[in-house]
């Protein structure tokens, strides 16, 4: 049995203990152990892999473990994690971990609340452990579902549509997903579904590749905010209930980025190559457009939802790119933007949750109430608009000097074009920042409100302490990381040589 | 005349369902009086008979625990009669979903105006049953058309069972015409390929049938006559005003057992049968797995009577039954009874939460009582929510498991360079896309339970003992028949042992 398999084991044990608390207490310290207990996990597998790096073993998985599941249909449990999905194996523990304390005073139905919550959890953790298509694709859709009714019991708002439009468009991309894994499965004449295996025979014809590709790079660009396919985000977003906004925006729109790249560009190379001009087009417009929609929001939910679908734009788009430094990019920009966003809504969640309104137009002058919040409120939103010292800053950088290297003119100008993002960034936060924590306060009972509590505090002070500590020492990160990208980029360049 | 009657040895699951049958025939004879004419104000009847239940529910679960361990292939009584592994597989699964409604049903059928008719009800059960078990190891036209109409004649009993409503009259009217006149249509097709072939005998026909117009017209006709037991589109028009009308307990028998046995035994003679003629039935069944299901998800959506809503939805998941036999092998058999059998917890465990919730609600099923359901009766909102999750295929309930091993059923061996192949893709993608048109409608039902305000939600009770027992296994099926692999390696050995 592998350590990996503990991911999934530690939330169903939660479930168990969820299930079984009697009090609000009892469910607050079931919540505090497990997601403690898989951070630390967590933080063990990243030094622990590391180390194991370090001391020479280049095998393209480690801690791997397989054993037949549906035996008749090839079917297998298999798990096994490189440089990336250590990286957001840690995003994710983080994220729940903080996700916990941001809603520690959630009412009601605290117990039921944690018990969609954790489910959610055990969908992206065994979503990263795993290397088998099928069982990576059920935890997908385990991951999916409890978003319907975080979103539509604890949400806020037009609640009900937000939760059945996300609900619907994301089930409709692993509608896609379905197809295109069994057009993998099948084609490829493999007798398994492991990802490596299939990889490794790569023998699906280049006019089927060409079939499947777009249904798996849709399936997951779905999730990932892929323009036009993107509008469930601010909707679903605005409506969730903070904790929930967290972990979908840090975690959950990383399934997509993190499958478009596992998935359909490792096992459908040439496919890949060919078609990667239309998705970045596509994702040239998720980046730009995200910023600019951005910009003339006026809930902050909204603002960073849209802001979201430009950052995860970045991801997709960065993986169109296709070198190495660029895909390095985009997994660094996953575990950045899964950071900051957080960041972001649960500062936004709090503030709401004090001044019941996330108007811009009806806030005002929040430093002078509010000094943590605001505080972490404009760290996010630097670490947003990539100042240096944040992790933002690290991962773009990468991105758009990865993009650069593709030396062709079209390559290069949509470059160029998604640079503007930045500025854009930069007008819709700063914009924000001013209007909402530095002006006259407008309104007297803001004078009444308390700064955050403890457990926000905690909640943020750790993300804060995340987002930073990536800015400043990116080095270890950006190392684990290229050392996964590597043999994965080679693989679909070294393959398409051949084929050309 | 000597007939060898160790043949009967061959034929175990029908001789011990028989037997239940005399048993229970000859206990109701024994203990019954006096039919009492049921008072209005609906006071318990003092001779009701507290162990009539539990018996007949130990006698099904006799039955299945002596059929359990798979079959030997064997043929007896001239060829009329045959069983393999896989057929065994059915019968087991089919007696299971009867099991669950013996055991669903004792809250509804000891009320006092239906418990006089207890021993009928359940005697009707175990014939439908025997005649399906007698359908799906036909092995002679003749043999499958006694089998069915055995399983269709009584159906139409249990579904006038109370005949003085209004609407369970009307639906048993219905669903005799509909299984009469869908009853001549196939005799119409059989005799068509008697004509042609001379045989009626299974094996003789697969031996020699080819794609003349004759045969071709036998076989629409035949599959039209099954079509309406699955209820297909367009065979489906009965389907809604009889789960309606019926009693709630009959219509989850109707639609897991009763279609169930239908399915599989279109599988089986499609594939055994008219296996030469692959490529015409084929297309029949693309075309006509896309109407049932796109057809049967957009009716589904606007209804307001859960019973209505659940038809509807059975015609859909009826769609995605079907869907598993274009593969066209052994894969087929594995995934349509695996198929059948996580459909049969996940729609029992709806209508017993359904047919629960009506005991207690004056007899109104419309969704409007469902709402706020998750605060007064949060367990009952609970299960019923994994169920309809497992209906939408969502993981981890094994719903999921089954519609994608459905999908690669249906895609297996396909390629994209010929034109059935091709149109296997597009099936599935269209059977993709309605999934998520029938999660829709399910999450209106999770939304009103969990969601919707309500001033008046339907105050809390204690379920009956029989029914969270029902529950529980349905709940344990659904999350176990997915989980663990244990379940479909079964199947998928029988399937195997069988080709």
């Amino acid at each position: 049995m592998s350590i990996l398999t503990l991911f999934v084991v530690i939330p169903v044990l939660m479930l168990v203990g969820l299930w079984l608390a009697k009090n609000d207490n009892q469910v607050r310290g079931v919540m505090v152990v497990g997601a403690s207990a898989l951070l630390g996990l967590a933080i063990w597998l990243t030094i622990t892999f590391i180390q194991m790096r370090h001391a020479g073993n280049t095998e393209l998985m480690l801690f791997t473990y397989s054993t037949p599941w549906f035996a008749p249909l090839n079917i297998a449990y298999s798990v096994g994690v490189d440089g990336i999905s250590v990286v957001m194996l840690l995003l994710s523990a983080v994220i729940v971990f903080t996700g916990t304390f941001a809603s520690w005073q959630l009412e009601p139905m605290k117990k039921e609340y944690f018990l969609w919550f954790v489910l959610l959890s055990i969908g992206v953790f065994g979503f990263f452990i795993s290397t088998d298509l099928f069982t990576m694709f059920m935890f997908y859709e385990v991951a999916l579902i409890p978003m319907y009714l975080l979103i539509g019991v604890w949400g806020t708002g037009p609640k009900e549509y937000a939760a059945m439009k996300l609900t619907l468009m994301l089930m409709g991309g692993s509608a896609l997903l379905i197809l295109g894994i069994l057009g993998i499965y099948y084609f490829s004449g493999a007798t398994t579904m492991n990802i490596n295996e299939i990889a490794a025979l790569h023998n699906i014809p280049v006019a089927v590749q060409k079939v499947f590709f777009p249904f798996i790079f849709i399936g997951f660009g779905v999730l990932g905010a892929l323009f036009p396919f993107h509008t469930w985000s601010p909707d679903g977003h605005a409506s969730a209930p903070t904790a929930v906004s967290m972990l979908h925006a840090g975690v959950l729109m990383k399934l997509g980025g993190y499958g478009c790249f596992r998935i359909a560009m490792y096992l459908l190379p040439e496919a890949a190559q060919q078609l990667s001009w239309i998705f970045l087009v596509l994702t040239t417009c998720s980046v730009v457009y995200g910023a600019l929609a951005a910009c003339v929001q006026t809930d902050l939910k909204y603002i960073n939802a849209y802001s979201s679908v430009s950052h995860c734009g970045m991801v997709l788009f960065a993986l169109c790119m296709m070198t190495q430094t660029a895909i390095t990019g985009a997994v660094l920009q996953m575990l950045s933007h899964g950071l900051m966003t957080a960041l972001f809504f649960a500062c936004i969640g709090m503030i709401y949750h004090r001044a019941g309104t996330r108007d811009v137009r009806y806030l005002g002058g929040l430093m002078k109430v509010l000094p943590f919040l605001s505080v972490s409120y404009v760290i996010a939103g630097l670490a947003n608009l990539g100042l240096p010292g944040f992790s933002g800053f690290v991962a773009e950088m990468t991105i758009f000097v990865g993009s650069f290297q593709n030396a062709d003119t079209f390559h290069r100008v949509c470059t160029i074009i998604a640079c503007t993002s930045i500025v854009v960034t930069a007008v819709y936060i700063l914009r924000v920042v001013g209007k909402i924590l530095f002006q006259k306060v407008p309104n007297k009972k803001f004078f009444e409100l308390h700064d955050a509590t403890w457990d926000e505090r905690l909640a943020i002070g750790g993300l804060i302490f995340c987002v930073a500590g990536l800015g400043l020492f990116p080095l270890w990160a950006s190392n684990v990381i290229s050392g996964a990208v590597a043999p994965i980029i080679n693989h679909i360049m070294s393959t398409t040589a051949a084929a050309l | 005349m000597n007939i060898d009657y160790s043949q009967f040895l061959n034929m175990i699951p029908e001789v011990t369902l028989m037997a239940l049958l005399v048993i229970v025939f000859i206990a109701d004879f024994a203990t019954s009086q006096r039919a009492v004419i049921p008072t209005s104000n609906g006071e318990a009847n003092s001779s009701s008979r507290a162990w009539f239940n539990p018996l007949v529910c130990l006698l099904m679960a006799a039955h299945i625990v002596i059929n359990i361990f798979p079959t030997t292939a064997s043929v007896a009584f001239g060829g009329m009669y045959y069983t393999n592994p896989s057929v065994g597989v059915i019968k087991t699964i089919l007696a299971l979903g009867a099991l669950i409604v013996l055991i669903q049903s004792r809250e509804w059928i000891q009320r006092p105006d239906t418990q006089f008719k207890e021993g009928e009800f359940y005697i009707l059960i175990a014939s439908t049953l025997l005649g399906m078990n007698m359908m799906v190891s036909a092995n002679h036209f003749l043999l499958f058309f006694l089998g069915l109409e055995m399983a269709s004649i009584p159906m139409a009993c249990l579904v006038g069972l109370d005949k003085y409503r209004h609407n369970s009259a009307e639906s048993a009217a219905k669903f005799v015409l509909t299984a009469a006149f869908s009853s001549g249509i196939m005799l119409y097709g059989i005799s068509f390929i008697y004509g042609a072939m001379g045989t009626l005998y299974f094996d003789d026909i697969a031996a020699k049938i080819t794609a003349t117009p004759l045969t071709i017209m036998g076989m629409v006709f035949f599959f039209s006559g099954l079509g309406f037991k699955i209820s297909l589109v367009p065979f489906h028009f009965w389907t809604a005003d009889t789960y309606q009308g019926a009693p709630t307990t009959i219509t989850g028998y109707l639609s897991v057992v009763s279609k169930g046995a239908a399915a599989f035994a279109l599988c089986s003679i499609l594939i055994k049968v008219f296996g030469p003629m692959v490529e015409y039935w084929q297309y029949m069944l693309f075309i006509v797995v896309v109407l049932s299901i796109t057809i049967a998800n957009l009716f589904a959506i606007r209804q307001r009577d859960l019973k209505r809503f659940m038809a509807f939805s059975s015609i859909s998941q009826a769609g995605y039954i079907v869907l598993a036999i274009v593969g066209n092998s052994a894969m087929s058999y594995t995934t349509l009874s695996f198929y059948v059998l996580v459909y049969v917890v996940a729609n029992m465990a709806v209508f017993s939460v359904i047919s629960s919730i009506e005991e207690h609600n004056n007899g109104t099923v419309d969704m409007e009582s469902y709402n706020g359901l998750y605060k007064t009766n949060p367990k009952l909102a609970f299960l019923m929510t994994i169920a309809l999750f497992s209906l939408g295929g969502i993981p981890p309930f094994a719903g999921m498991f089954s519609k994608f091993f459905v999908f690669m059923s249906a895609v297996k061996g396909a390629s994209l360079s010929t034109t059935s192949g091709v149109l296997a893709y597009s099936v599935v993608f269209i059977a993709l896309i309605n999934t998520v048109i029938s999660l829709y409608y399910y999450l209106l039902i999770v939304k009103a339970m969990y969601i919707k305000p309500n001033e008046k939600p339907l105050p809390w009770f204690k379920s009956a003992n029989s029914t969270k027992l029902a529950l529980a296994i349905c709940t344990a099926g659904i999350i176990m028949f997915g989980v663990f692999s244990m379940v479909y390696s079964w199947i998928d050995s029988a399937s195997i042992a069988s080709m």
